[in-house]
């Protein structure tokens, strides 16, 4: 579905990077200054790069200038031109023959929820009405896929938790290919399908998220906070103040989430959030006990161990210390407890 | 006594300066236009000689612009013999006023265009470039219109500097009245002559109310622009 290969010195950065994901979110991540937007910017073509690869569905764009492409950029400070409407902005792209049908301009304008602004001007916007238009006029340039180059990092987490369901929604409803750049654990967890972790101009992760962020050996690469199981799950009763979740392999209890029963929920559960013990503990507070296999364990060059723990299909991992490990004596294919607080659940990870 | 003072001879050079005014800018700005262009955006080899050519106008007294002028487009000048194949005469000539003019107005307008190009945000550029504009769709909807003050104040510093130019006109076309005796002329001509102190009076304030009436014009238009685009 989506190829690209991008080989090329920018400076003192030796950027190497080379991945193929099925479609849906594919999302770069790594530390600023490891490549990543320089990537971006060659798939569409600002940045100029001779040796590069980018196949979209089979197609090669490599050779075109970046205005044959057809790849929406959403930039970071979303570059709305001033001297335009919002709604102009939105059909710019349609000036250059490049127009969606009518109904994919009615539907993208209703799923953005940009309708109210059209006949504003974009300094009349906040932050986050901005990066909405942005992505509408990407979107309406009806793009072979869409880059969008940290698109949250400029707003503030309030405003950040407001845009992410669209984008949720963008990954869902439409079956554009979409290339994003971040360095935020939160975004990755509810965004990803396919997660290329990138240090120093080299992939040095890749593959389906679910696999990577749990992958013992990606922990350091990916670092402690952004570590962590994702989990694909489905509300089945909400009791009280909690909700009650199944997954592949079990069950949990969590604060109650604002998603209907019988809905789709991937949330996340960060590695360091996880406590691990070697029999099934009795009389503790925490909600969350699952059984399961240690599958993997990584010692690293900290005092932290990363175990893995498969729980019936889904994969766990957890970071405990060095000492700890050793005192309970931990190694693959043992059975073992994984144990998590409900309140240890970010709300801003939780997502649809 | 104005009746007195406004002959054939003085509407004639009025005219004239506000002919040579407008059609050196007019021509002017493009070129203007197109060598701030190169200097902001481009990279080559010759870039650092363009850029002092442009600006010797700027640096040379005028009356020595005017004789380079008459060296290179007089009867016997490189430019002057090719053209007048073409049977095109420009010293002495209204038309060479406005050569003269256009010359001593073009490093103004090539530094205010320099200015407002050098303020265009290039990430919208590569905006619009992802949208599937190519390079001259990107400069009709979005480079041109960002500049627009910046054009309305080379335009305006043009057309005062053309109006005003004196130096260089009066020695590549010299005064001859009702055919290029521009206005700046017109008063020295006058000056030379005793008791025509109050018909240079009267033209003093004819050449502040069209300088300042050009500059009112173009605060108008731009500050119109910023409100449109408001």
């Amino acid at each position: 579905m989506l190829e690209v290969s991008v080989a090329q010195h920018l400076g003192s950065l030796d950027l190497n990077v080379s991945f193929q994901s099925l479609g849906g979110v594919t999302v770069l991540f790594g530390a600023s200054g490891a490549g990543k937007t320089s990537v971006l910017r060659a798939v569409s073509g600002l940045l100029p790069s001779p040796d590069m690869t980018l196949r979209v569905r089979g197609q090669d764009l490599s050779r075109l200038p970046p205005e044959q492409r057809r790849i929406g950029y959403v930039f970071q400070d979303a570059r709305l031109f001033p001297h335009m409407s919002v709604a102009q902005n939105l059909d710019y792209g349609a000036r250059f023959g490049r127009a969606g049908a009518a109904a994919t301009r009615t539907h993208i304008i209703d799923l953005l929820n940009i309708g109210p602004l059209l006949g504003r001007a974009p300094r009349n916007l906040s932050g986050g009405e901005k990066q909405r238009v942005a992505i509408g006029r990407a979107l309406l340039s009806d793009p072979n896929l869409l880059c969008m180059d940290e698109p949250l990092a400029s707003l503030d987490a309030p405003r950040r938790a407001q845009i992410l369901p669209y984008l949720e929604r963008l990954r869902d409803e439409t079956d554009i290919p979409i290339l994003y750049v971040s360095h935020d654990a939160t975004e990755v967890a509810r965004l990803a399908t396919t997660l290329v972790v990138i240090k120093d101009g080299r992939v040095v992760q890749s593959g389906a998220v679910e696999e990577v962020l749990s992958d013992p050996v990606a922990l350091p690469d990916l670092g402690v906070r952004a570590a962590g199981a994702v989990l694909n799950a489905r509300v089945t009763a909400h009791e009280g103040d909690l909700s009650e979740l199944a997954f592949p392999g079990g069950l949990l209890r969590l604060p109650r989430v604002a998603v209907a029963v019988n809905e789709s929920i991937r949330l996340r559960i960060a590695a360091q959030d996880v406590i691990i013990a070697t029999e099934e503990p009795k009389g503790i507070s925490a909600l969350n006990v699952l059984k399961g296999q240690i599958e993997a364990l990584h010692f690293g060059q900290g005092p932290g161990v990363a175990v893995r723990l498969r729980v019936g299909e889904t994969p766990i991992l957890a970071r405990i210390t060095k000492s700890s490990a050793q005192a309970l004596g931990l190694e693959t294919g043992m059975t073992a407890y994984a144990i998590l607080k409900a309140t240890a659940f970010d709300p801003a990870g939780v997502g649809t | 006594m104005t009746a007195d003072v406004l002959t054939p001879e003085v509407w004639g050079a009025i005219r004239l300066s506000l002919w040579v005014a407008f059609w050196s800018t007019l021509i002017g700005l493009p070129l203007a236009l197109g060598v701030a262009h190169l200097l902001v955006r481009k990279r080559f080899w010759g870039r650092p000689i363009l850029d002092a050519l442009v600006h010797v106008p700027l640096v040379l007294p005028p009356v020595v612009t005017g004789y380079l002028l008459l060296v290179l487009f007089g009867r016997r000048g490189v430019f002057g013999d090719m053209l007048a194949w073409l049977d095109i005469t420009l010293a002495f000539r209204p038309a060479g006023a406005v050569l003269a003019a256009g010359i001593m107005a073009f490093p103004l307008m090539v530094r205010a265009l320099r200015i407002a190009l050098e303020a265009v945000d290039t990430g919208l550029e590569e905006a619009a470039r992802t949208l599937g504009a190519g390079r001259w769709a990107i400069w009709r909807t979005i480079t041109l219109p960002m500049m627009v003050p910046g054009i309305l104040a080379a335009a305006m510093l043009g057309f005062a500097k053309a109006m005003g130019e004196f130096g260089a006109t009066i020695t590549f076309v010299g005064n001859t009245p009702l055919e290029t005796q521009t206005l700046p002329s017109a008063i020295y001509a006058l000056l030379q002559v005793p008791g025509q102190e109050g018909a240079v009076v009267v033209l003093v304030v004819i050449s502040i109310i069209l300088s300042v009436g050009a500059l009112a014009a173009s605060e108008l238009l731009a500050s119109w622009w910023r409100r449109r685009n408001a």
